[in-house]
């Protein structure tokens, strides 16, 4: 009853947005309010009915109703409560499923706080939003129906990919999902502009929370899977250059270049047109990743199994999609005026650096990950590209991008001074030039890299407070005045200095992490100690543990540093009945923000174990970095003149639409 | 300067970024590719030792040897050739005698392939993709290798 349910609610929703698809646009070519009106109803009921199929199938998995396909190939009736929630994403259909809840639920957003926009616009970017959300409900229920029927049930699921039974699952793809999809809004209202031939300030202030609070979930999306990939997969990596990991990657740099060109646009009324291109780019690079993980183009933990109409329909979608925006741009960006005149070295001329090299750097992820693709389709020859590839293409981009971080704010708008930009960072200068110092003759003539990309890191995080403190006047004036000051700032410039120096903590960590990273494999036996970094590692032995639905294999380390124990850590091996297969489960030890880390490999038939340890320095920066970037987005997000739906009074638009 | 100059200093800057970037591309292109061979394009394409490349194949039944200290030898098949691999690490959750594996290294002067990553890149029916499709157009695709997956297709409805 509930799969027949949840099935029907998710066609009534296709046949609501095949609604709020047309009638607003007719609505709106006749000037008629009440048909406008239309998309507002259908967006909010068809975020309810997708959220009752959603609730439907979440429903099977808890009771573990196995006459249900998704269920018993993704489910077992041993499996904790937790996993039994989480793995209804942790498959094709339900993630597709969460994929569409998502859009339904922005798009529901955006009719119930979006009252203060011009009813046209609403109309036009909540029918756009609904062309998106139909050719996902028909992929759904045309190629991957959650809600299929077995005829004969079977009494006992096949279980969750273990890989996949983490509470790193459970937040993994939801995050990465709001950060994709929630570009979409950015999309919708690129394309409503482009068809109403208008755009204005008004328009990136709409436009800028929405961008916002998708890149400040993708941004934590993207921490989680790497820590995620760091711990459960037990090779002690935290990123690969997968194609999966960069198709998360792509929509995160060009949403972060949309975020500052909106800012530009905005502000100054220019860039109006890059802006529309930067949000339908942004959008289509999202689909591209769904496309790219969902085809089974590649194979990962990601990819499930996949059949290749799959493939050929998402392709049909992202064809009609990026295509069709794409020609409606070249038709109709001609429509949108120009903006405000700027000198090349300012606020908005440091703005449109940041903007060139974050796109290009995309673009140079985006040929990694697609030409073997093409190379294959075009002559048969299987590549891969890795980690090289992008480390001599991706991180020469990125250091100019790094160095001229701390000037962008110190730039005035329209014509910056760059000389007393300098002076005002000198600290950040001077703070780097000693670290580069100190790390150089500390590793004594090591690599020269590393201590070159550490003092970048300093300098942008240096240069950070820089701005914070010529902002509150510190130094300068009394603190007490200086603190008031800065209780007075707008939170978007706190945003920007957490956001800025969040990026200079993940570079410090990146670099420590892949530059002084210690390894050591040994096969060890019960009182065998290794050596790693100054701290002994003893073997004391391993012990079997049965849970609820695996066999565990823990073996225990005592740690002790100078002869004095640290504390003990217990890596295990998890063996999965249900699938006769099993995981690795690591043991992290954080000594300040650098991690010990020890996983196991096979136990040979005289009892000795493969053991893999690693000693990872400064490595929690890595993951601290975007944290700090996801809480300037937060406060910037707070702040009063953008917060979300809300920069005018709601009575003052509604006066406004009664006059229309 | 003039609405026209301001204009052809941003052109200007952006394509000397993108023509950087575009050489950076084509020079990594050139030098860090790494191309996929099963054993018996190793042994028709007669590959150089010590260039780089990723060998698939099924490791052959009964061919794994643990020697001292996690040095670890297999044969990796792909129905028409085989080629003996050594490694020296731990080996993923998933490897298996008799299952898919791609492993990345280069031969050495006495024709083993000396593997330095064995890669776990696995669907949920435990062939990597890059093998089964070698296989396939080799004519040596077996069907019990996707048992599994027809398995779950043939799920009665």
């Amino acid at each position: 009853m509930i799969a027949e349910a949840g099935h029907y609610a998710l066609v009534l929703a296709l046949g609501l947005a095949l609604i709020q698809s047309t009638v607003p646009i007719i609505g709106a070519r006749l000037h008629d309010g009440a048909l406008m009106n239309v998309a507002r109803s259908t967006a909010l009921a068809q975020l309810l009915f997708v959220l009752a199929s959603f609730a439907a199938l979440v429903t099977l998995h808890v009771t573990s109703d196995f006459s249900v396909v998704n269920v018993y190939e993704n489910s077992h009736s041993l499996k904790p409560m937790i996993y039994k929630i989480t793995g209804v994403w942790g498959n094709h259909e339900g993630s597709m499923l969460l994929w569409v809840t998502i859009l339904a639920l922005f798009g529901g957003l955006v009719a119930a706080f979006g009252n203060n926009l011009p009813l046209s616009l609403r109309a036009h970017v909540l029918a756009v939003q609904a062309w998106v959300a139909t050719a996902f409900y028909l992929f759904i229920l045309l190629t991957s129906n959650p809600f299929m029927r077995i005829a004969n049930p079977p009494i006992e699921g096949r279980d969750l990919n273990p890989v996949l039974q983490d509470i790193g699952l459970a937040v993994h793809p939801p995050m990465l999902y709001l950060g994709y999809v929630g570009f979409s809004i950015s999309f919708s209202f690129a394309v409503a502009a482009l068809i109403e031939g208008r755009i204005d300030a008004a328009w990136a202030r709409w436009v800028r929370p929405w961008t916002l609070v998708a890149w400040i979930f993708l941004t934590l999306g993207i921490a989680m899977g790497s820590y995620w990939a760091y711990y459960e997969l037990g090779w002690g990596g935290w990123w690969f250059w997968d194609p999966v990991e960069n198709a998360s990657l792509m929509p995160w740099l060009a949403g972060t270049a949309l975020l500052h060109s909106a800012v530009v646009m905005e502000k100054r009324n220019a860039l109006k047109v890059w802006t529309v291109l930067l949000a339908i780019l942004t959008f289509s690079l999202s689909l591209l990743g769904t496309f790219l993980v969902r085809s089974g183009v590649l194979t990962s933990v990601h990819a499930f199994a996949s059949d290749p109409t799959r493939g050929i329909f998402i392709l049909l979608i992202l064809c009609i999609f990026i295509g069709g925006s794409l020609t409606l741009y070249i038709w109709r960006a001609s429509a949108l005026k120009q903006g405000g005149l700027f000198a090349p070295i300012s606020r908005e001329g440091a703005l449109v650096l940041n903007n060139l090299f974050l796109t290009t750097a995309c673009a140079t992820v985006f040929i990694g990950t697609l030409y073997p693709l093409a190379l294959e389709v075009l002559t048969g020859d299987k590549i891969s590209v890795g980690a090289p590839f992008f480390n001599l293409t991706f991180a020469p981009l990125f250091v100019p991008l790094m160095i001229a971080v701390p000037f962008g704010p110190m730039l005035a708008w329209k014509r910056g001074d760059l000389l007393g930009a300098s002076q005002r960072l000198i600290a950040a200068g001077i703070a780097a030039l000693i670290a580069v110092a100190v790390l150089w003759a500390w590793t004594r003539g090591g690599s020269v890299f590393a201590p070159l990309a550490i003092g970048l890191g300093v300098f942008v995080i240096v240069g950070a407070l820089c701005d914070l403190a010529e902002r509150m006047s510190l130094f300068r004036m009394p603190f007490p005045v200086a603190l008031r000051r800065a209780r007075g700032l707008p939170r978007s410039t706190w945003g920007t200095v957490f956001a800025h120096a969040g990026l200079g903590v993940a570079l410090i960590g990146i670099v420590c992490e892949t530059t002084w990273n210690t390894e050591h494999i040994a096969s060890m036996k019960p009182n065998d100690v290794a050596q790693l970094a100054g701290y002994g590692l003893t073997f004391e032995g391993m012990a079997q543990r049965q849970a609820s639905n695996y066999r565990e294999q823990i073996a225990r380390f005592a740690v002790s540093r100078d002869g004095q124990p640290v504390a003990v850590m217990t890596p295990s091996k998890r063996n999965f009945t249900a699938r006769g297969s099993s995981t690795t489960e690591a043991a992290l030890l954080r000594r300040g923000v650098s991690q010990l880390y020890i996983s196991l490999g096979d136990t040979a038939a005289d009892g000795a174990v493969a053991v893999r340890m690693y000693y990872k320095p400064m490595v929690l920066l890595i993951w601290f970095g975007p944290v700090l970037m996801a809480f300037g987005g937060v406060l910037s997000l707070s702040d009063r003149r953008l917060r979300v739906g809300a920069p005018k009074p709601a009575k003052a638009s509604r006066a406004l639409q009664a006059a229309e | 300067m003039t609405r026209k100059q301001r204009r052809l200093t941003m052109i200007g800057g952006s394509l000397a970024v993108l023509a950087i970037a575009a050489a950076l591309v084509l020079n990594a292109l050139r030098d860090s590719i790494v191309f996929f061979s099963t054993p018996v394009m190793v042994a028709e394409k007669h590959i150089p030792p010590g260039r780089r490349f990723r060998l698939g194949g099924m490791v052959l039944k009964g061919s794994l040897v643990r020697g001292d200290n996690l040095a670890v030898s297999f044969k990796v098949s792909d129905g028409s050739a085989t080629l003996p691999v050594a490694y020296k690490g731990i080996l993923p959750d998933l490897f298996r005698e008799g299952q898919g594996v791609v492993a990345e290294g280069a031969l050495d002067g006495s024709g083993v392939f000396k593997a330095d990553l064995v890669l776990a890149k696995h669907d949920e029916t435990y062939m990597p993709k890059e093998v089964a499709d070698a296989l396939k157009k080799q004519g040596h695709w077996k069907d019990d290798y996707g048992e599994l997956a027809s398995h779950k297709q043939g799920v009665p409805r």
